[in-house]
């Protein structure tokens, strides 16, 4: 049916042609995160089942520094807000601004993700690796595939930054640019469900 | 045509919905953390601020950052959303729901 939707989209609209085809590789990216959302939920659903088995060793509330999550939130939550005005910038066709802004977003984004790296370097080096019990398993799993997600976000804002370089604001880097920050975004919601399920339910 | 702009406009937001959005989820990170960090509730009522602030921000940020609405493609958008949030709905609570059980019933852990 949503096939259906698509193609019936295409047909009667010749002159909407660049606006429909973006339209739909946006639509396309956004079934892509429904999909990586699910990856998410199973593995909250993991560790949530996995709380528990600490096997003798720490839980969250022995590990867990707030203030330093509290950081690392406003990091990503400020990208965001950064990422929003590039897309605003790339309406008013200002690429100049769109570099600026995506380059602010790099740098928060590249700020939390080096205080993930810290705080993992951290618990492993006391001995708190994602080894030492199920629940360090799941926590390692868990946010670590967010980390991974906003890292290979870092390396699409770099693609991006040379592509508007080389050609500029066209029909092929503009699509490039919303589906970019559809998963900037998402990123951001993920890490919400984190901090308040994972980080502060846990030193409850 | 024009119908056609003002989608567009609407489906990108302004320089407001995003500084709106901005100074209320900045809001709704410090309720939570200023709750958990200075102890001044009891657990459940600490846990309910907890889910509710989170589900609001999540919500203040599909609508004003990513723009989430029924009429986006002809609510397709939409309906993916509501379908995978069913299937989360599923996964999620339907495994703590059974291990719980097992927890109980077998002992273990």
């Amino acid at each position: 049916m949503a096939t259906d939707t698509l193609s019936n989209h295409e047909g009667h609209a010749h002159e909407h042609d660049h606006h429909d085809t973006a339209g739909t590789k946006i639509f396309g990216f956004w079934v892509y995160l429904m999909s990586d959302l699910v990856i998410f939920g199973s593995l909250f659903a993991a560790y949530a089942v996995l709380l528990r088995g600490t096997a003798g060793g720490p839980s969250g509330a022995d590990i867990f520094e707030l203030p330093l999550i509290l950081v690392n939130t406003f990091l990503l939550l400020v990208s965001s807000f950064t990422y929003g005005m590039a897309v605003l910038a790339m309406n008013a066709n200002r690429v100049q601004q769109v570099k600026v802004w995506l380059a602010a977003t790099f740098l928060l984004g590249a700020g939390f993700i080096a205080l993930e790296l810290y705080e993992f370097q951290h618990l492993i080096h006391e001995g708190f690796g994602p080894d030492r019990s199920a629940f360090l398993s799941a926590f390692f799993t868990l946010v670590g595939t967010h980390g991974l997600h906003v890292t290979f976000g870092l390396i699409w804002i770099l693609v991006m930054l040379v592509q508007l370089q080389q050609k500029g604001l066209t029909s092929m880097t503009r699509p490039r640019i919303m589906c970019l920050s559809l998963f900037w975004h998402f990123l951001d919601i993920v890490w919400i469900c984190v901090f308040s399920f994972v980080y502060l339910m846990g030193v409850l | 045509m024009s119908g056609h702009a003002s989608h567009e406009e609407h489906s990108h937001g302004s320089v407001k919905s995003y500084v709106v959005g901005l100074i209320l989820s900045i809001v709704l990170t410090i309720i939570p953390f200023g709750v958990v960090m200075t102890g001044s509730f009891g657990t459940p009522a600490t846990v309910l601020v907890i889910v509710a602030t989170a589900v609001a921000q999540v919500l203040v940020q599909l609508i004003l950052f990513m723009h989430m609405n029924t009429k986006a493609d002809e609510g397709w958008n939409f309906m993916s959303f509501v379908f995978t949030v069913s299937i989360l709905v599923l996964v999620i609570g339907g495994s703590i729901w059974i291990m719980y059980n097992l927890h109980q019933n077998m002992m273990i852990g």
